[in-house]
């Protein structure tokens, strides 16, 4: 059976050391592939104007194309280059859930991520999303720092 | 730095527009308003003309008739899919592979901030204080009635919006009324969609904007002590060409976070007294279901009562009027009905909840006078209302109401209309340009000069005593009822077709929920 390893990339230099460690960890276990993963954090329960709603799908597509080209494909193409079988995924949604949905759907048998980067007040009342997702998580999480 | 420009331009013109406003000798003031009063007078009296014979405005009944109709046409739609309209808002059918787009909770959040508002605080203080009790029982029921109305325009905004290249989507009753005649092969669609344009312009600007900024002024000026309506007007403006034009989403965001969790403690602190008179409660309605029925000794008696509620009810909610389907019609889905599901909560949350909230604390906290001996309400000294607590009505009988039991509660209720008044505007500012860009095409510069014209008349509002124009922008508000109701009649089929197949397949098991 093939491994499957989720790598969960949030744009920052955590990120970065979260991929390398992932690549060590592919080496030492042979059949391995790597799905990165990007979640833009997003709630359906939010409140936004008239004006932000009629716009939405098309901000959405921004959103989805911005993560692609510039976090997303890089990452996917540099494991490419190293050997590596790799996919890339990028999606809404609240990021450790989301990260959880992804690596269930796809089957991935574990998930790397780096340190959460979440700061100040948001993280210190609902915790950061590293922490949601180290919980709640269906399989084994590697934190990264 | 193009939007910063435009800034220095407005203010720079409002100032002048102002600071002439400020100078004006009061007889010219008086002269514009008598003016204006005489060219829209008619127009006014005909939307608000009562039924020969009785006071009971016929567009009140034109709005009731139909939410009756439609609540008959569809089965009560809103009794048999009101668990499914809140499976909708909370997710349950969302796909997670749309997550990202605009959510049922969003919409539906969106179109109750531009709903919730004065109606809600001071509209119904004005209805008991006029019907007694008794017109809670009727604006609950006309609340019930009217989700059926939202239902139907609010699928039908979804089903004939427009949807361009770049993603975005413009949508509302005009839209239906040119593409749906279009499509069942009826003339004057287009005339329609016209007419619905210019009156929900008029609504925009007026009450959906003037009104406001008067209302708003008066509450600020209540606390900090009088002062004239232009400075209001002009800070008013500025915060909202910031948002409508400069795009500045941070104050936006945190108006439209802030509303609801001032929507949430006012329902929260009404329960609050409630609980506290738990004692009261079955009197309460027992004062509400004699009163909608005797009227108490109230002048007008049930009648009376029944007006006045119905009244209230078509004001807060505007099921009908059109509004609510701009609002929902931006909603990303592939069931165009599931949009009226979760509309038809709008009119239950607004007017058979917060209403209804209002309403009882006004009676629990014993606002209103009653005669010891009759047991009857006594009359104030022009026979014309309800004798209150010191001489209150309006908002500050609301107030009253609220501050008997929590004195600092009346500057919470001051922020909160201020709040709600300015988020009320910004979602007007959106119909009335949807209604624009209908008329005149979209485009920047087109879009920017409504916009400005919008902030104008924020000031405008503000600044001067315009009864005649919030009469005549109130009726323009209707007059947007009244085209809309007559084309929801002839569409109300396409409605029908959506439904059954929707409850087809939802009983088939072809619609169902997904796992999240």
């Amino acid at each position: 059976m093939t491994n499957k390893i989720v790598i969960g990339l949030d744009g920052t230099e955590t990120g970065e050391r979260a991929l390398t460690f992932a690549k060590e960890l592919a080496k030492g276990m042979g059949s391995c592939e790597l799905l990165v993963a990007y979640v833009i954090e997003w709630s359906p329960y939010t409140f936004q104007t008239p004006e932000e709603n009629a716009q939405r799908h098309k901000r959405r597509e921004e959103e989805l194309e911005l993560a692609t080209t510039r976090i997303v494909t890089p990452a996917v193409d540099g494991l490419k280059a190293a050997g590596f079988t790799a996919q890339g995924v990028v999606r809404h949604g609240d990021v450790a859930e989301t990260l959880n949905a992804i690596t269930v759907e796809n089957n991935g048998s574990q998930i790397v991520v780096g340190r959460s980067s979440a700061d100040g007040i948001k993280k210190r009342i609902f915790g950061s999303s590293t922490q949601n997702l180290v919980m709640h998580a269906d399989v084994p999480v590697t934190v990264v720092n | 730095m193009k939007a910063l420009k435009l800034l220095t331009l407005l203010v720079a013109s409002l100032f002048t527009a102002s600071a002439a406003l400020a100078q004006e000798a009061p007889g010219l003031d008086d002269r514009i308003n008598q003016a204006f009063a005489e060219l829209t007078g008619p127009f006014v009296n005909t939307i608000f003309a009562p039924f020969p014979g009785t006071s009971f405005p016929w567009i009140v009944g034109w709005l009731v008739v139909a939410a009756s109709v439609f609540s008959l046409y569809f089965a009560f739609v809103q009794f048999r899919f009101f668990g499914h309209a809140i499976r909708l808002v909370k997710g349950d059918y969302s796909d997670p592979n749309d997550a990202g787009e605009v959510s049922h909770f969003q919409a539906l959040a969106t179109a109750l901030s531009g709903t919730v508002g004065l109606g809600n605080i001071a509209g119904v203080a004005v209805a008991i204080g006029i019907g007694g009790p008794g017109a809670t029982f009727w604006m609950i029921l006309a609340g019930l009635l009217g989700m059926a109305s939202k239902f139907t325009e609010c699928t039908l905004g979804v089903k004939y919006r427009n949807e361009y290249e770049d993603g975005t989507v413009s949508g509302g009753p005009m839209y239906y009324m040119s593409k749906g005649f279009d499509e069942l092969g009826l003339p004057g669609g287009k005339i329609l969609a016209i007419l619905f344009s210019i009156f929900c312009i008029l609504g925009a600007l007026g009450g959906g904007n003037m009104f406001q900024a008067n209302q708003a002024h008066q509450q600020i000026a209540g606390i900090v002590g009088d002062y004239p309506g232009w400075i209001t007007g002009i800070v008013f403006a500025v915060v909202v060409f910031l948002v409508i034009v400069g795009g500045l989403k941070s104050i936006a965001r945190v108006t439209e976070k802030v509303v609801p969790f001032m929507g949430v403690m006012y329902v929260a602190a009404a329960l609050v007294i409630i609980i506290m008179n738990a004692d009261m409660i079955g009197w309460a309605f027992g004062q509400i279901f004699t009163g909608a029925f005797t009227g108490l000794g109230v002048a007008g008696g049930m009648v009376g009562a029944l007006i006045q509620g119905f009244k209230r009810a078509a004001f807060s909610n505007e099921a009908g009027v059109g509004s609510a389907a701009i609002a929902h019609s931006a909603v990303r889905t592939k069931e165009p009905i599931t949009e009226g599901f979760v509309s038809l909560l709008e009119p239950f949350i607004d007017t058979v909840v917060i209403c209804t909230m209002t309403a009882l604390v006004i009676i629990i906290t014993q606002q209103l006078l009653i005669d010891p001996e009759t047991g009857n309400y006594l009359l104030n000294e022009a026979g014309s209302a309800i004798a209150t607590v010191d001489g209150n009505t309006g908002v500050s009988l609301t107030s009253a109401a609220f501050g008997s039991a929590f004195s600092w509660f009346p500057f919470i209720l001051a922020i909160a209309v201020v709040l709600f008044a300015f988020s009320t505007m910004i979602s007007w500012s959106y119909y009335g340009l949807k209604a624009w860009t209908y008329l005149f095409g979209e485009g920047q510069t087109k879009e920017l000069v409504f916009k400005i014209i919008f902030c104008i008349f924020v000031v405008i509002g503000a600044a001067a005593n315009l009864g005649p124009v919030i009469d005549f922008s109130d009726a323009a508000i209707f007059a947007m009822a009244v085209v809309n109701v007559f084309a929801l009649y002839f569409l109300m089929k396409v409605v029908r077709q959506e439904l059954a197949s929707y409850a087809s397949r939802l009983q088939s098991g072809e619609i169902r929920k997904f796992e999240h």
